[in-house]
């Protein structure tokens, strides 16, 4: 696989590279020789032949025969580097190194480290790697690599993000839906239905309704009018408006509001819709990562005190 | 070097040669020596090695008492475990290092390197062995000179087979500074190194047997950059190994016990100080580059001197201002003290205390805040605003330790959830942790960021609880949103 228009070109670059180290050979030769003159006895004299201003000569105080070799060495050196990886145009070289292939190497490395650990872990049930403090350790690193970006590294997630650490849940809690999420990644999708509902007042109207459900702050003479378009929700959200965790459809009755509560943010979602989604991570995770994940995650929402105060 | 002639130029008619910048390097036969300087040279050999090769050996707790762990990136010293973050103390220990070297050089010239590098030091013991089975210096030159032998096979084999000894058992050692030696000596019987621990065993050793053996004063005129430098640390106060010119000039030879002749000083020129030194320089032409301080000419002149009945001190530790001036030592010694020894020992006093007492107050643990990147605030519960944080939490002890995390800086600010955890000996955590003010403090403050101060607190060390007095501050800011 050539990076080249041309192989002409790899031809040339491996050309160069071969030229300037046989230059470098060559000016080794030629710079440990001097010509000098001798002196009226035959003797050479004992500069090195630079004369500068007329009269000040540098003496010749030469360097131990084995440095030069030493430079001679690292030129030889080259060569076999050359050969055995890449560095002459477009030839891989005879290791056929690579950074993907160092790459790949060391993450086969990683996995055999890591097999016996997550062979141990395998044969553990949610319950029993909750209470594993190695297993936790996983997880948490886990976590903060795949999943702290978008639901923070304590878990408690943002404006559109969930909080894991509580016992609402979209999609469902249990150890068994959380892999399932993590694995196939989810879309959450509620159409705009402002439309379907009416006039805005009249979407203004069920967005109270909506509010009183959880006891929060509403206009209650609007959340009565409003009361009679909820049957537009009913078929995600369900009657009582406890939701549905197998659409992913909010329970509206607590105050947990992953888009924001208020009039406001409510009339948004159901004049624009939401469209929200997590992705896939069953392609950077193994089966073994994710199963101690889950676990992780399972164990963030559980009344447990896991450390003294 | 020879007189040079008035330059012969160009076009002056002389004839042309060509000549190399390279030569041959010289082969040097350093001859035998004993007196008090080699006696001090010996013993400083026999402590350093002991320091060096013993070191390792040490046990503290159940584990090497000196690890350095470079795969976990933990530094056991002693009863202290260093992480990475406290490089800070290889640094001040490489600048106390140099202030050192450069308070003796300045006191004393190349003392370093005449008798504690391990240059001399390992070029020292290799050379004992090269006597051992080669003689001494004529012997040597002569089995040199004689065509192979079983003689000269044996004398050369065994000279080499205990310097690869020598050279492997370093390399051991050394690689056993970083991995447990007594895992690594059960492995030696096995040959069961792993390919790194082999690969350092190996050159770590070809190195000891390439420098102590072949290489010796061309790594100290060649290679050693303290060598090129340290002329900057001299000055006309600075004790050399000097030759008293005044006192040995001109030389000439004389029976045994006899007085010189009218007009001849004390030098015998029997060329011994030449023969003993170990970079082939001949120390009556003064103080030259290649001298490394190491004094064996004086020891030997000192027996010649006895020899002859001639005073000793021929050659001898002095300054330049004292061998022109025919200062007595006491004299030259008074000249110690001048603002160029002071500066450099004032210096090393400060960063030496400065060093221990940092070392002394460390806390056993370690905290870094970093602020989650995903969002800047969130909002909770009717009103109140979350923030969230990574402590990384290292446990610089190896007992295990219970922290508590508070913060302030804002009113009502708290820890949301478990601000409580728990390390094992020597254990690095991440501690994801959110921070929360209340619905009216989030109204009432100015919206951005507020600078806030995490305070971390042992609470417990291995089954005590701890009195709470030692904590970390580390500042952070809070973000409220518009």
């Amino acid at each position: 696989m050539s990076d080249f228009f041309s192989p002409a070109w790899s031809l040339a670059v491996g050309a160069f590279t071969l030229i300037g180290l046989l230059a470098c050979l060559a000016l080794l030769f030629f710079a440990a020789r001097r010509t000098v003159v001798l002196r009226p006895d035959g003797t050479p004299d004992e500069t090195t032949g630079h004369v500068w201003d007329g009269d000040l000569q540098e003496l010749n105080n030469p360097l131990p025969r084995w440095w030069m070799w030493m430079f001679v060495l690292t030129v030889l050196f080259s060569f076999a580097y050359i050969w055995l990886y890449l560095g002459f145009g477009s030839y891989e070289g005879k290791l056929r190194w690579s950074s993907v292939g160092e790459y790949e190497e060391e993450r086969t490395q990683a996995a055999a480290t890591a097999a016996p650990l997550f062979a141990r872990l395998a044969a553990l049930s949610p319950q029993q790697l909750a209470a594993d403090r190695q297993a936790m350790g996983v997880g948490e690193r886990l976590f903060v690599n795949h999943c702290a970006t978008c639901h923070g590294s304590d878990a408690r997630g943002s404006k559109g993000f969930p909080n894991l650490t509580d016992d609402d849940w979209l999609w469902g809690g249990t150890p068994e839906k959380i892999a399932e999420t993590i694995i196939a990644g989810r879309n959450g999708v509620m159409p705009p239905l402002a439309a379907a509902v009416g006039t805005a007042e009249e979407v203004r109207q069920l967005a109270h309704h909506v509010l009183s459900l959880s006891g929060g702050p509403h206009d209650a003479v609007a959340a009565q009018l409003g009361r009679g378009k909820f049957g537009v929700c009913v078929a995600c959200h369900g009657a009582g408006g406890k939701g549905n965790q197998a659409l992913g459809a909010p329970n509206l009755t607590d105050k947990t509001w992953l888009h924001g509560w208020g009039e406001q943010a409510v009339v948004a979602t159901i004049t624009q819709g939401r469209n929200n989604m997590m992705p896939a991570h069953a392609g950077r995770l193994s089966p073994e990562q994710i199963q101690v994940l889950a676990a992780y995650v399972w164990q963030l929402s559980q009344p447990v005190v896991k450390a003294p105060p | 070097m020879t007189p040079v002639p008035p330059p012969a130029l160009a076009g002056a008619g002389g004839k042309a040669t060509t000549i190399w910048l390279y030569e041959k390097s010289a082969k040097i036969y350093p001859r035998s020596v004993s007196g008090l300087f080699a006696r001090w040279r010996w013993a400083v050999v026999v402590l350093t090695q002991l320091l060096f090769y013993g070191l390792p050996w040490l046990v503290w707790n159940g584990r090497p008492a000196l690890l350095f762990d470079l795969a976990a990136r933990r530094f056991y010293i002693g009863p202290m475990v260093l992480y990475p973050q406290d490089f800070i103390y290889l640094t001040v220990l490489l600048l106390l290092s140099a202030l050192g070297l450069f308070l003796f050089t300045a006191v004393a010239g190349r003392l370093w390197c005449g008798f504690a590098c391990p240059q001399t030091v390992y070029t020292e013991i290799f050379m004992a062995v090269e006597r051992w089975f080669e003689g001494d210096r004529q012997r040597r030159v002569k089995l040199d000179a004689a065509p192979w032998s079983l003689n000269k096979l044996w004398r050369k084999g065994g000279k080499h087979a205990v310097w690869i000894a020598l050279g492997l058992w370093t390399g051991f050692t050394f690689v056993g500074y970083f991995t447990p030696i007594r895992t690594l000596w059960a492995e030696a019987f096995t040959l069961d190194f792993g390919p790194w621990e082999w690969f350092w065993v190996c050159f770590y050793g070809f190195a000891t047997w390439g420098n102590a053996g072949f290489m010796r004063e061309q790594v100290c005129k060649y290679m050693c950059p303290y060598a090129r430098f340290q002329s900057a640390m001299f000055d006309r106060d600075t004790l050399v190994v000097a030759y008293d010119t005044a006192r040995g000039e001109p030389r000439g030879s004389r029976g045994r016990g006899t007085a010189p002749k009218a007009g001849q000083g004390d030098c015998i020129a029997c060329t011994l100080c030449v023969q003993v030194c170990p970079t082939g320089i001949d120390i009556r032409e003064g103080l030259q580059y290649e001298c490394i301080g190491c004094a064996a000419c004086a020891d030997v002149c000192d027996d010649v001197m006895d020899k002859v009945g001639s005073p000793r001190g021929l050659i001898r530790f002095a300054t330049e201002n004292g061998m022109a001036g025919g200062w007595s030592t006491a004299r030259m010694w008074s000249r110690v003290w001048r603002p160029r020894v002071l500066v450099y020992g004032v210096l090393l006093l400060a960063i030496a205390g400065a060093f221990v007492t940092s070392l002394a107050l460390r806390l056993p643990f370690r905290v870094d805040v970093v602020r989650d990147r995903g969002a800047l605030a969130r909002l909770v519960d009717g009103g109140g605003v979350e923030n969230s944080y990574r402590l990384q939490v290292m446990n610089a002890t190896e007992t295990v330790q219970r922290f508590r995390v508070s913060a302030d800086g804002l009113p009502g600010l708290a820890v949301a959830g478990p601000s409580t955890i728990e390390l094992g000996p020597a254990e690095a955590r991440w501690m994801p942790l959110a921070l929360r003010v209340a619905p009216e403090t989030a109204a009432s403050q100015r919206p951005g960021a507020h600078p806030i101060r995490f305070t971390i607190t042992v609470v417990g060390t291995g089954d005590a609880p701890a009195a709470g007095a030692t904590r970390v501050v580390e500042a952070s800011t809070f973000v409220l949103p518009r």
